[in-house]
């Protein structure tokens, strides 16, 4: 057997946010010449922490790194391009108004010349595979095309290490696989690559070797060939997974709110929603799943009356609807004044918290006073009720704050959301629909936020619940409705389906729909 | 976060009391009037207390000067209230400049052509109604813009200036008296048709009067009234507004037509209650002093009245030196200009803290 | 028949100011920077260039004046006054990340205030004997043109009959826009104002580019003020007479939709428009000068609205002007 060459070796690096969170503790990793490792590891547990030391943009605050076995010290994006190691991040820095050339050469010595640096852009674009055209305009480009700028970026450059942050979240199955396959060309090329993920399939579809961090340790490494899903989620999550989250049977579920041929588009005029059909019942968790992107906002939105729906019916079904006389209402062409007006009582805990459902400079009174403000009669808003609720919240929810007056924009984000949460549920609402509910929370509050969800279920009210973590839906939820690149692949039954069916058909195009 | 330290490393405050904010603002004030003394000292040759003390005689020294100084302290404040809603919701309109001249030109307008034709007080009724929508229009105009094109508002909003300043020149002309003077000189100046009327005596006390009322207008409807609210979350994220039902759209240009409205008030009181002429120089570039007035206060109303005090204290003082020197009385911008250097600066201390490496001391 | 002849040369010479001033903000806008302090630091680049040659012209004690130094003296104190008030803007609005507008208008006060005050009282600061302000020698180095000019007829009535400020102008839009759109420096510079986290993470030192920016694009506008007084006005301050021109300057660079080299023609259009009154027949209507006056501002904000009407990308204004970048927010 040859001897292994370190294209990396990280040594006992340990790197603190603060005085209390240990983002990495004593680390040590490496990567060999000419092979594609896995970085894997659940949400925090430090997998981009440790490869932002890699790229400059943090610095350990203990440990050793070592590029081709010689130490360096890596003190700015810089430092690690003259060490020959290149990151994509998730979020890409680019230029919109620039062409991919301007974007690729930015930051770079030398006398500008756009004409041979598009040559050569385009001789790496061959060499790999790439499809790109150096002269378009980042803002006329899809996700992946812009993924694919980032790493010629990092080629042009002439990186031989690079470190892909969770390159697929925004990819589509097909382009998953294309950058797989380019990610073999690379490393046919002699490249070191590192690539973070959580998506077991894909570390054994693609890596020779996975590394695995847990809550900032580093839990060990093993050879791809070796290792299947069942071997490697053991190993990231230290234990069987079993989330023990409480699940009730339904309580007399009847449709509350019936989705019919949905379709969207986005301002740009892409599709974003293709004949989304499903009905959610009341006194059940109906989940929806699918990869980043596939509409699975623009649904919300569409049914909060905050996007623009190209065909279709949204019927809502009252509470004491008695399936004769009355008809549904369609909430389609509705804004959310509207909506509330008619009298549908709809809750919507967005993604966004800050930048859409809450005001963060507003305490937790004036962010109560969001769905309030316009009950009172008169010119004036009364401050009296929503402060009392948000006392209530205060007590019962245990938000961390010193008043109800003190700006929400500087609690933690669990704060934040179970205030958000708590205003929501407290508009008794008959549907109530959750995005990505416990996104960056602890496991504390994540499971506060299922027992709120769980007990608006029993109380007979249709929640929806967005999800990325398929144990949590799998567990939380009764029904799941999967969505691809904006259509329904699938709608299954949470208790007797299993990760990999759902898995399937989050990747399952039924062809038709254009999803970038 | 960053390998080696720098000497000087800066992170955003998480929270700052305002007696400590006012304390770091007070403390700006007073570097700034320490320099503003020496300066004039150095111009002059006065020394300190007597640059403060013919300052401080210029601003209150007569009876007439106070008035003087109040009247002006009003307007000040009027513009500097009506620009407050839009820029609470981040609307940057730099257009008040133009907004109060339209008003001044409307009312000239009305006090002309119908002075002597109908009865005074309903002249003064007309030319306010009048003022009020003239100066709403443009308020109006870039905000309907705003809301439907994302039309970058500062530049519309300064373009509109001088097209009310070229408005106002070419009326001027039309109504000059006497011909080729280019000037309107006072408007009825012996029917005095469509003057405001004098309160107890002093011909600027209704002016002071309404402006002190809208004060607290302006505070109540900002702190306690639905709109107020509305406008404090379309400034926070329109999104945010969208999703709690607020028409963002609507927001804008209600706000606006309100905020140009009270313009054309005070454009109004400029030329019905005090002046009774039309020149293209009436505002004298208040519209932009009051962006600062509103800024400085926070945009809150209470706390504009001081700092529309000061500037306008500011600025009667160095006319005074400068008179008293024969220099030019341009001689006040100079100081205003430094003085707001100063609490501009300042403000970087109450959002950021400065840390020394090593020794994590604050610096204020 | 319209006589171009003479209407051209005046609208060159009343769109040259122009076309310093708009060259200048659109490099410090292409930096994300809103400097509405343009129409003050013009006016203390004219009074800085008078007070320089000022007193030159008052050490020289009636004696020739030395072509060199008439121009160098005034030129020289032009930059630096106009750097100086950049660099205040700078300050303030980069380094402590002061809102953009309210030090821009404070700006524009002080400086406005400042040409006004030594316009209005420099003969008594320096206990000087002369009746005002007017500096005709020093004038007539900055107005001389070519000597051949005058014998070219209409050509040279046209395109050679200015001060050298004129060509300078045009040289320097042709040169800004060069490096904004075919170097290295231009493109960091645009990355700058378009995304400054983005060209942060590229290693493109953000408050470095900033900082070059306004402060070289304050110089340009100050010579502006600087041709303003000297050539245009013959060398003779009046307080307030440069007027409303640095706001008009602003107006060009959106006009322009931030293109150094389309403002040459512009700033001859907009110079037009602003004389062309005295071509057009009005009879004894003075008063229609004053909308002809109107017409900049209204194309301009029928530009503003075209543009944003057609929301195309590369018309909008830099993505990031009137925001301070603080690293730690991204």
């Amino acid at each position: 057997m040859e001897v292994v060459k370190n294209a990396v070796r990280m040594e006992n690096i340990t790197k603190r946010f603060g005085t209390k969170v240990v983002a990495n503790n004593a680390v040590n990793l490496e990567l060999h010449e000419g092979e594609i490792l896995s970085l894997l590891g659940e949400n925090g547990s430090g997998k981009t922490t440790l490869m932002n030391m890699l790229s400059g943009i943090y610095h350990p605050d203990e440990g050793q790194i070592y590029i081709h076995d010689k130490p360096v010290v890596i003190a700015s994006p810089k430092d690690a391009f003259d060490n020959g190691i290149g990151m994509i991040h998730q979020h890409f820095k680019l230029v919109d108004v620039f062409t991919a050339t301007e974007n690729i050469v930015l930051g770079l010595p030398g006398k500008l010349d756009l004409k041979k640096s598009a040559q050569k852009i385009r001789e790496i674009c061959e060499k790999y595979g790439f499809d790109i055209d150096p002269d378009q305009k980042i803002y006329n480009m899809s996700v992946s095309q812009k993924q694919t700028v980032e790493i010629v970026k990092v080629l042009y450059r002439g990186a031989d290490i690079l470190i892909l942050d969770e390159p697929t979240a925004v990819l589509t199955p097909q382009e998953t696989d294309k950058l797989f396959q380019i990610m073999r060309n690379m490393q046919k090329d002699g490249k070191s690559l590192i690539i973070i993920t959580h998506k077991l399939h894909e570390v054994l579809e693609v890596s020779d070797r996975v590394a695995i961090l847990r809550k900032g340790e580093y839990v060990g490494d093993v050879a791809t060939k070796d290792a299947d899903q069942q071997s490697l989620t053991d190993m990231m999550v230290g234990r069987r997974v079993s989330l023990n989250i409480n699940r009730p049977n339904p309580v007399d579920p009847k449709p509350r709110l019936v989705i019919e041929h949905l379709t969207a588009y986005d301002e740009l005029g892409v599709k974003r929603l293709d004949d989304v059909s499903f009905t959610a019942n009341s006194g059940e968790v109906l989940g929806i799943a699918g990869v980043a992107g596939s509409g699975q906002r623009e649904l919300l939105e569409a049914v909060a009356g905050l996007y623009p729906v190209k065909e279709g019916k949204i019927l809502f079904y009252d509470p004491d609807y008695d399936g004769t006389d009355k008809l549904p209402k369609n909430l389609v062409g509705m804004d959310p004044m509207a909506i509330r007006k008619a009298g549908v009582a709809m809750s919507f805990v967005p993604e966004d918290r800050l930048g859409m459902g809450l005001v963060g400079t507003m305490g937790m009174t004036g962010n109560m006073l969001l769905r309030s403000w316009r009950k009172t009669k008169g010119l004036f808003v009364s401050r009296k009720e929503p402060e009392a609720m948000a006392k209530r919240i205060w007590e019962e929810l245990e938000v961390v704050t010193p008043s109800t007056n003190f700006p929400v924009r500087r609690m933690s984000g669990g704060n934040v959301q179970k205030v958000l949460v708590g205003r929501e549920i407290a508009q008794e609402p008959a549907v109530l629909m959750t995005a990505y509910a416990v996104r960056g929370l602890d496991i504390n509050t994540s499971y506060t936020i299922y027992n709120l969800l769980t007990e608006q279920k029993l109380k007979g009210r249709a929640v929806i619940y967005v999800g990325e973590d398929l144990d949590v839906l799998l567990e939380l939820c009764d029904r799941i409705v999967v969505l691809c690149g904006g259509q329904v692949s699938g709608v299954v039954d949470a208790r007797t389906t299993d990760k990999r069916e759902v898995g399937r058909l989050m990747t399952l195009h039924k062809g038709g729909a254009e999803n970038e | 976060m960053n390998k080696k330290e720098p000497l000087l490393y800066i992170s955003k405050r998480e929270s700052i009391t305002w007696q400590k904010s006012w304390m770091i603002r007070g403390i700006a004030i007073l570097l700034a009037l320490v320099f503003c003394g020496i300066i004039t000292m150095l111009l002059t040759g006065l020394n300190p207390i007597e640059v403060f003390s013919t300052i401080f005689y210029g601003a209150f020294g007569t009876m007439r000067k106070s008035w003087v100084t109040a009247q002006k302290l009003a307007i000040l404040l009027g513009i500097s209230l009506a620009i407050t809603p839009a820029f609470k919701m981040r609307f940057w309109n730099i257009g008040a400049e133009g907004q109060v001249l339209i008003g001044c030109l409307a009312c000239a307008a009305c006090m002309i052509t119908l002075g002597g034709k109908v009865p005074s007080a309903l002249l003064v009724l007309i030319s306010l109604a009048a003022s009020l929508a003239a100066g709403a229009l443009w308020g109006f105009l870039p905000a309907i813009f705003k809301a439907h094109w994302e039309t970058n508002e500062t530049l519309f909003t300064l373009m509109m200036n001088y097209i009310a300043m070229q408005l106002a020149a070419y009326f001027i002309i039309v109504w000059e008296v006497p011909k080729g003077s280019g000037n309107i000189g006072i408007i009825n100046q012996n029917s005095q048709a469509g003057w405001l009327p004098v309160l107890g005596g002093q011909q600027y006390l209704l002016t002071i009067l309404l402006i002190a009322v809208l004060t607290g207008f302006m505070y109540v409807y900002l702190t306690y009234s639905k709109h107020g609210y509305e406008i404090s979350v379309v400034g926070e994220s329109h999104r945010t507004a969208s999703y709690a039902g607020i028409k963002v759209g609507r927001v804008i240009v209600r706000t606006m037509v309100l905020s140009g409205a009270i313009c054309g008030l005070v454009g109004f009181l400029l030329v019905s209650g005090n002046d009774h002429t039309l020149t293209t120089t009436l505002v004298d570039g208040r519209g932009f002093t009051a962006v600062m007035v509103s800024w400085l206060a926070k945009f809150n109303p209470i706390g504009m009245i001081f700092t529309s005090l000061l500037l306008v204290v500011l600025e009667r003082g160095a006319t005074e030196i400068s008179s008293v020197f024969s220099l030019n009385h341009s001689f006040a911008d100079i100081l205003t200009g430094i003085i707001l250097f100063f609490i501009i600066g300042s403000d970087f201390f109450t959002n950021y803290q400065v840390h020394f490496r090593k020794a994590k001391k604050e610096v204020e | 028949m319209f006589d171009f002849v003479s209407f051209i040369p005046r609208a060159v010479m009343q769109g040259t100011p122009l076309l310093f001033g708009s060259t200048g903000e659109i490099l410090t806008e292409k930096s994300g920077n809103l400097n509405l302090g343009i129409p003050g630091i013009m006016y203390v680049g004219a009074i800085s260039g008078v007070i320089g040659s000022f007193f030159y012209e008052q050490s020289m004690a009636g004696q020739p004046l030395n072509g060199f130094w008439a121009i160098a003296i005034p030129m020289a104190c032009s930059l630096l006054g106009s750097l100086l008030m950049g660099l205040l803007y700078c300050f303030l609005t980069v380094t402590l990340r002061a809102n953009q507008n309210v030090t821009g208008l404070a700006l524009t006060t002080f400086g406005v205030g400042f040409g006004n005050f030594f316009g209005g009282s420099l003969i008594k600061l320096a206990h000087s004997d002369v009746p005002s302000v007017a500096l005709p020698a020093t004038s007539a180095f900055f107005s001389k043109h070519l000597p051949f000019a005058d014998n070219l007829g209409w050509f040279g009535k046209i395109f050679l009959s200015y001060g050298f400020l004129a060509y300078l102008a045009i040289i320097i839009a042709l040169i800004a826009s060069y490096i904004l759109n075919h170097t290295r420096a231009g493109l960091h510079l645009r990355s700058v104002g378009e995304s400054p986290a983005t060209a942060d993470a590229a290693g493109i030192n953000v408050t470095r580019h900033k900082y070059l920016a306004t402060c070289i694009g304050s110089m340009i506008a100050g010579l502006g003020g600087l041709y303003y007084v000297m050539d245009y006005a013959c060398g003779i301050w009046s307080n307030n007479a440069f007027g409303d021109r640095g706001w008009l300057a602003i107006a060009l660079v959106i006009f322009t939709i931030w293109r150094p080299n389309i403002s040459i023609l512009a700033s001859i259009l907009f110079g037009g428009l602003y004389i062309l009154y005295l071509y057009i027949p009005t009879g004894t209507q003075m008063e229609v000068k004053e909308l002809y006056k109107m017409l900049p501002y209204v194309i301009t904000l029928l530009v503003l609205i075209v543009v944003s009407l057609r929301k195309k990308r590369e018309d909008q204004p830099p993505a990031s002007l009137g925001l301070s970048y603080f690293r730690e927010d991204r």
